[in-house]
């Protein structure tokens, strides 16, 4: 029954997937399990976005699928979610931006493919994102932007953490709109990711994962 | 006696739109000279965009709020003095003026005072939602229309706008959901005002009326600006907007979220909303042509982009209303400039269904070179200098790659030499490059 309806959720047939977790809660079956196929159809979900056979609205849509199964699930929770996580990513727009279609996208792959993110949205002020490295000691940060104003924001982000001492150990990368490897030199970033598989990539090959 | 225009072809249209273009009513040149300039700038673009060879390849200098910052000031100062407005925007056009084709003048800077009176949610600008410093206006996305609200706004659109829509994005129009529809005004009219007497809804109508008249202060400065740099022979390039009907619900309405259920939960609503909304789009945007000179209308792109759907969605969702605007406006002898911002790379089938030298489309990020093979006997192309080049890079850099583009892309014309987007900072050299690149590799032989 799992493996159908994880390919149900990864096919986003709604009507099927909502019948189905309502007839698993009333089961009494382990809801963790729910959660847990949740999580499987993301990752499927976010291969075919990787292999050009979903694009935005499947993952939009396939998000609110998944949380619409999350709040049937909730009542039903005896223990909190624990799952490894490769590692932790800190992502937001850079301050004076406040588009955040392709940070989203971001999150979502980077969560799928097994990353802690932090998500501070957008318009984010440079000491935002220097206290939340400090908090979260996040190996790897992302900076998103939309607009060329980012440019420089993203430059002063970057030197912000040099400030703070946190420079060293973090590897920082740039994505959105008007950013390429031009702005990355600017801004003295790590890398430049194209889209979110990217940035996936990228954040694999500095943790060392496959 | 000439045809009435409803008998002329599409292509004699676009014709009388040029002359009109190249001859416009009411502009009184500053000397012979000037209107000589004019007339070989305007033709420069009107060969252009039949994919002819003009005389050399045609370049619009990717400026948005550049003058601002030109000059010294910042966008929220222009937004808000419009003396400093005319001064900045004047300031660009003298110390540019051998290095134009075309000006654009500040007709796309609001007058933030107009946008406060009417406390305007849909967009933030600099000092007001975001940072002062910030150099550009940004459009706060949200469900300003919800899920199930397709059916008023497919009904009657104008009354979704004024009572449901506009309630939700002028703070100051908050009480307008209590007006009447107008068309429920009875016949004798006795219970029809009562509404109008309630304190909040008086409020929002003076608030309109209030941003009317800072509008027109506004419209007095752009419009001296623009009439200056007409005179002294720098053509404009755009008279009006239009939007893919797709966006307008996705980037306004519904927000991107949102329209992207709808592809899944009620594509029939969607796809109605877009027919109800393709009219209403071409009838705005024919209406900014014949009040101006220019037979240009602009629309930018979002959500079709490369990456935003796939092929099949596009197909479906995006480009029937799309093209359709687009033909309407095409019939009508309006050139469409589309500026597709981010890529179009898997778009480029969908391009070839329109008919020959009657669109230009302005690349950001797409295979420029790839579109000159594929779409160069279809229409004029645009673009696409990197925002970062030119505003990180060197004159030199700039200029080698403009030389690029020119090489390819200018090969047997129909293609203008400009940005991939524009710029609201940067070094002045960056700028000079492009044009002196224009001048120096573009000239046909």
């Amino acid at each position: 029954m799992a493996e159908d309806y994880v390919k149900l959720l990864a096919d986003l047939q709604e009507n099927e997937v909502l019948e189905l977790t309502k007839k698993r809660i009333e089961s009494g079956e382990d809801v963790m399990n729910i959660l847990d196929d949740g999580r499987a159809a993301m990752a499927i979900v976010g291969k075919r976005f990787a292999d050009g056979e979903y694009f935005l609205p499947e993952l939009v849509f396939s998000g609110e699928l998944l949380k619409l199964v999350t709040e049937m699930v909730k009542p039903h929770l005896t223990q909190a979610a624990d799952t490894k996580k490769l590692a932790k990513v800190v992502i937001g727009t850079v301050a004076g931006d406040i588009h955040d279609i392709g940070l989203n996208i971001v999150e979502f792959m980077l969560d799928v493919n097994g990353f802690d993110v932090t998500n501070l949205g957008v318009d984010v002020p440079v000491e935002k994102f220097v206290d939340a490295i400090k908090e979260t000691k996040a190996p790897i940060l992302g900076l998103s932007g939309f607009l060329t104003p980012a440019f420089d924001a993203m430059k002063e982000t970057v030197e912000a953490m040099e400030k703070a001492g946190l420079r060293k150990d973090l590897k920082i990368m740039i994505g959105g709109g008007q950013m390429d490897d031009e702005v990355k030199k600017y801004a003295k970033a790590d890398a430049y990711g194209k889209d979110a598989m990217a940035a996936v990539a990228l954040a694999k090959g500095w943790i060392g994962a496959s | 006696m000439e045809k009435d225009w409803a008998e002329l072809s599409p292509d004699e249209k676009r014709e009388v739109r040029f002359n009109q273009w190249l001859s416009p009513p009411g502009v009184t040149f500053s000397s012979p000279e000037a209107e000589k300039g004019y007339k070989e700038r305007v033709t420069r673009f009107i060969k252009a965009f039949k994919l002819q060879k003009p005389d050399r390849v045609p370049c619009i200098l990717p400026a948005s709020n550049y003058a601002a910052y030109y000059a010294g000031m910042d966008l929220r100062t222009v937004m808000y003095d419009y003396d400093k407005l005319s001064e900045a925007w004047l300031k660009f056009f003298y110390d540019f003026k051998d290095d134009l084709d075309t000006y654009i003048p500040p007709g796309l800077v609001p007058p933030g005072r107009a946008l406060e009176i009417v406390d305007y949610k849909l967009y933030k600008w600099p000092g007001h939602g975001i940072s002062g410093d910030t150099t550009s206006y940004q459009c706060a996305e949200a469900e300003y229309m919800k899920a199930d609200e397709y059916d008023a706004l497919i009904r009657d659109p104008s009354d979704f706008w004024l009572r449901t829509y506009m309630p939700r994005v002028f703070g100051v129009l908050k009480a307008f959901p209590q007006l009447p529809a107008w068309t429920s005004f009875e016949e004798i009219a006795i219970q029809s005002f009562i509404p109008f007497g309630l304190p909040d809804i008086q409020a929002g109508f003076k608030a309109l009326l209030e941003a009317g008249t800072e509008s027109l202060k506004w419209l007095a400065a752009v419009g001296a600006v623009a009439g200056e740099a007409t005179a002294a022979g720098i053509p404009g390039i755009m008279s009006g907007l239009s939007k893919a009907p797709f966006d307008t619900l996705g980037d306004t309405l519904r927000g991107t979220q949102g329209v992207m259920m709808d592809m899944f939960q009620r594509p029939d609503k969607l796809h109605e909303a877009m027919e109800r909304i393709a009219p209403l789009a071409i009838e705005s945007a024919k209406n900014a042509v014949n009040s101006g000179a220019v037979p240009v209308v602009f629309m930018p792109l979002h959500k079709g982009a490369d990456g935003f759907m796939s092929d099949k969605q596009y197909e479906t969702f995006y480009w029937p209303t799309f093209k359709k605007v687009i033909m309407a406006l095409v019939n009508e002898g309006i050139m469409v400039v589309l500026f597709a911002e981010g890529s179009y790379n898997t778009r480029f089938e969908y391009i070839k269904e329109l008919p020959k030298g009657a669109t230009a489309w302005w690349f950001d990020q797409t295979d420029i070179i790839r579109a000159k093979k594929e779409l160069g006997d279809v229409c004029c192309i645009m673009g696409n200098v990197p925002t970062s080049l030119m505003m990180t890079g060197t004159p030199q850099e700039v200029k080698d790659h403009c030389r690029k583009l020119i090489e390819v892309c200018g090969k047997d014309g129909g293609y203008v030499l400009t940005g991939g987007a524009n710029i609201d900072k940067g070094p002045e050299e960056n700028m000079r490059a492009m044009m002196a690149a224009a001048k120096e590799y573009g000239v046909y032989k």
